[in-house]
């Protein structure tokens, strides 16, 4: 099953390659991985995305709790929680296709950013799933490149990470 | 009034306040200015090895064999690199050990510049910690963190990589008298709701087993351990790790388990109805196939200092975080204060079956050969040491004669790459439990494959007059990689077998030492007797035994505890 973990680590240099090294060393996926400081520049805060069965995840969530610089963590999928993406994908737009990217983009309720005589870069946040959603609409011919951020998340109301 | 010291000075005195007394390493351009300060001072004694792999395993057997940290001092570069098999051996054993390594300059760091490695990142993988000091004020209290680090909780070795311009540069030194880290706190105390069900699950057991690791010899537990296993009259077995935590001695002692456990205990293992793990981790080597383990059913209690040793090979019942020593002393208060007792009956039925597996005589061998048996050797030298040497092993079919042959009544007795398996262990090990303990009786047991990793230590023990005795099983082969081969691989003996051994006895010799050779079985008890007469002096013993002996009982690997081969 898919997870998004959440964690509080020591902003330090080195921490990072402490966590992507525990998943490779022990064989887990990274589905995706990011990582920004906090509103507390001493800590940074990371969401990962991992595929494993629940002994699994146990697993993970131990050994990423061993880690020194982990400071807290939490496995957002235990309940409930809000998910958000980010992608830009730059498409080619021409002649008639113009107009229907722009519809698409309406509907995912994506933003142009930059456009050219060829082609429109259009911004759209969401769950993963929604994001995989609109590649699916577009013709992968029509796809000239896409950045994602991998997904990010919090817990809904109460559900706090903080130290 | 505080005063300003520089990096190297601060690491010294560092190590002087935290009662380091010695320090196992080796000099290099990276380190010049630490070593120049060990030699204004004589707090700590530094022990120079003759290959940093070694300064890792004495510092560990030192760990081992006191309960106190270990600490090695590497330069950059081929020291670090040398030192990471030491620093592996550790980490898999959970071994406090504090490394210092030098590195280049900050202003190198990057560069390829000369003995430049990545040491931090080598070393990140079998370390519980490491630091890089980048900044020469935070050189005081990242130590403390380091050995505070090393030794709390699951212990194991922390780095410290210091480029060589902060030994240089000076700060006002104030020793941290305090450290606390809110990402590090350690649990100790167990859940009390959780010991409580174990209390009640241990007194309804009827086929009750107790199985206890090198946790409880890490925790200094085998007090209480002991007095749990005695209390409740159930049978106790220990892995190659945890040997001293439980009499061997004792008739409630089944023996080791595992791959070469004996019948008994692995028997009780896969048939138990409750099973007790203290400080142990259901290693493959311990349990074997773990879907032939759930294949009986039982419940288990496991105690461990580390979640996430809990419910990662099999999945337990009853899961206990905390201090194994703290847990089983609760333990005991429960299942005293309890009105519920053991079922005595049930309890006599399961001593009756497990006696009949001990009638099998699982580690019986032909002692009327007329060629050294190696197990012979390893019973007559528990006999002259009145068994209670201290005892390293390198790694093969010796470890496991030594850990099957030589009884451990005590804890820290027994020193030995359980996790890594490192063949050279033995002897730098060695060296490290015998300053640990000046007026101890310490013994390597080896063979002529593992010594030779690590033999240039000879000359480290002439020069601290380390009184070790190492006995050597020479059987002319390696010999767990040839009995592999045999049992798995049509007797093909694949570049197991070294036709150009040295004269151990010459070699002996020509490091300063005493050299012996023994090749009649009638000869072993008096040449151990002799040797060990011999207390000022290293005695190198080679014996020459029997070619093609297996250790027996033997559970394949992927096969199930209850499908030994027995002798």
């Amino acid at each position: 099953m898919r997870h998004i973990i959440s964690l509080l680590m020591e902003n330090e240099a080195g921490a990072l390659s402490r966590v992507a090294g525990l998943f490779s060393a022990r064989g887990y996926n990274i589905e995706s991985l990011n990582v920004a400081p906090t509103e507390d520049p001493t800590l940074s805060r990371m969401t990962l995305v991992t595929i494993g069965s629940d002994e699994v995840i146990e697993q993970i969530t131990k050994q990423l709790n061993k880690l020194i610089e982990v400071v807290k963590i939490v496995d957002l999928s235990e309940g409930d929680h809000i998910e958000r993406e980010l992608m830009l994908v730059k498409i080619k737009a021409i002649g008639d296709d113009r107009e229907e990217m722009k519809r698409l983009a309406d509907i995912f309720r994506g933003n142009i950013i930059d456009v050219t005589d060829k082609s429109y870069t259009i911004e759209l946040t969401g769950t993963s799933s929604k994001l995989d959603a609109f590649l699916e609409t577009i013709e992968r011919n029509m796809i000239l490149e896409t950045i994602r951020t991998g997904a990010s998340g919090l817990g809904r109301g109460e559900r706090i990470l903080k130290v | 009034m505080s005063v300003e010291l520089t990096g190297a000075e601060i690491t010294v005195r560092y190590l002087q306040e935290e009662g380091v007394k010695y320090i196992f390493g080796y000099p290099g351009g990276a380190v010049l200015f630490i070593y120049d300060e060990l030699f204004k001072q004589d707090k700590v004694k530094h022990i120079l090895v003759r290959h940093e792999q070694a300064a890792l395993h004495a510092a560990d057997g030192y760990a081992r064999s006191s309960n106190n940290v270990g600490v090695a001092l590497v330069t950059s570069g081929p020291g670090v690199t040398n030192a990471v098999t030491g620093i592996a051996t550790a980490y898999m054993d959970s071994i406090p050990l504090v490394i210092i390594s030098g590195q280049v300059p900050t202003a190198a760091i990057g560069q390829d510049a000369f003995q430049e490695v990545d040491t931090v990142g080598i070393t990140r993988p079998c370390v519980k910690h490491n630091f890089l000091v980048k900044n020469i004020t935070e050189l005081a209290s990242t130590i403390k963190k380091a050995f505070y680090i090393a030794s709390t909780g699951r212990p194991g070795p922390v780095l410290v990589d210091i480029p060589k311009d902060v030994t240089q540069q000076k700060t006002i030194f104030d020793y941290p008298s305090s450290v606390s880290l809110r990402s590090y706190n350690p649990v100790s105390n167990g859940n009390s709701q959780q010991i409580k069900k174990a209390a009640q699950l241990i007194l309804s057991a009827k086929r009750p087993m107790i199985y206890s690791g090198g946790g409880v010899i890490l925790d200094d537990a085998s007090e209480a351990l002991t007095e749990l296993v005695r209390s409740l009259n159930f049978p106790c077995t220990n892995t190659l790790m945890g040997l001293g935590g439980y009499p061997a001695t004792d008739k409630l002692f089944v023996g080791m388990l595992g791959m070469h456990g004996t019948y008994e205990a692995n028997m009780a293992m896969q048939y138990c109805d409750v099973l007790i793990a203290v400080g142990a981790r259901f290693d493959d080597r311990v349990i074997g196939n773990p879907k032939h383990f759930y294949s009986e059913e039982r419940k288990i209690i496991h105690i461990d200092i580390d979640p996430s040793s809990i419910s990662k090979r099999v999945k337990v019942d009853v899961p206990i975080v905390g201090s194994v020593s703290e847990v089983l002393n609760e333990l005991i208060k429960l299942i005293k204060a309890s009105k519920e007792k053991t079922d005595a009956h049930a309890l006599t039925e399961w001593w009756k079956q497990i006696d009949l597996w001990r009638e099998r005589d699982c580690l019986r061998y032909d002692r009327t050969s007329t060629v050294i048996k190696p197990q012979m050797v390893v019973e007559k030298l528990y006999a002259v040491t009145k068994g209670d040497a201290f005892i390293t092993s390198d790694v093969g079919q010796h470890q496991m004669w030594a850990a099957q042959f030589y009884r451990f009544d005590k804890p820290r007795r027994w020193i030995n790459s359980g996790g890594l398996g490192t063949m050279g262990f033995g002897l730098p090990s060695a060296m490290g439990v015998q300053l640990a303990n000046p007026n101890g009786v310490v013994a390597c047991i080896t063979g002529e494959a593992s010594i030779q990793m690590c033999i240039q230590e000879l000359s480290t023990c002439k020069q601290y007059h380390l009184p070790l005795k190492i006995i050597n099983l020479n059987n002319r082969y390696m010999g767990m990689v040839r009995q592999w081969q045999e049992f798995f691989h049509g007797n093909r003996y694949s570049e197991s077998y070294m036709n150009a051994l040295p004269d151990f006895v010459k070699l002996a010799e020509s490091y300063g030492h005493v050299g012996m050779k023994i090749e009649k079985p009638e000869d072993i008890e008096g040449a151990l007797e002799e040797a060990f007469k011999l207390k000022e002096r290293l005695v190198f013993m080679d014996f020459i035994t029997d070619q093609t002996e297996n250790v027996f009982p033997m559970v394949p690997g992927g096969k199930g505890l209850s499908e030994m081969i027995l002798v």
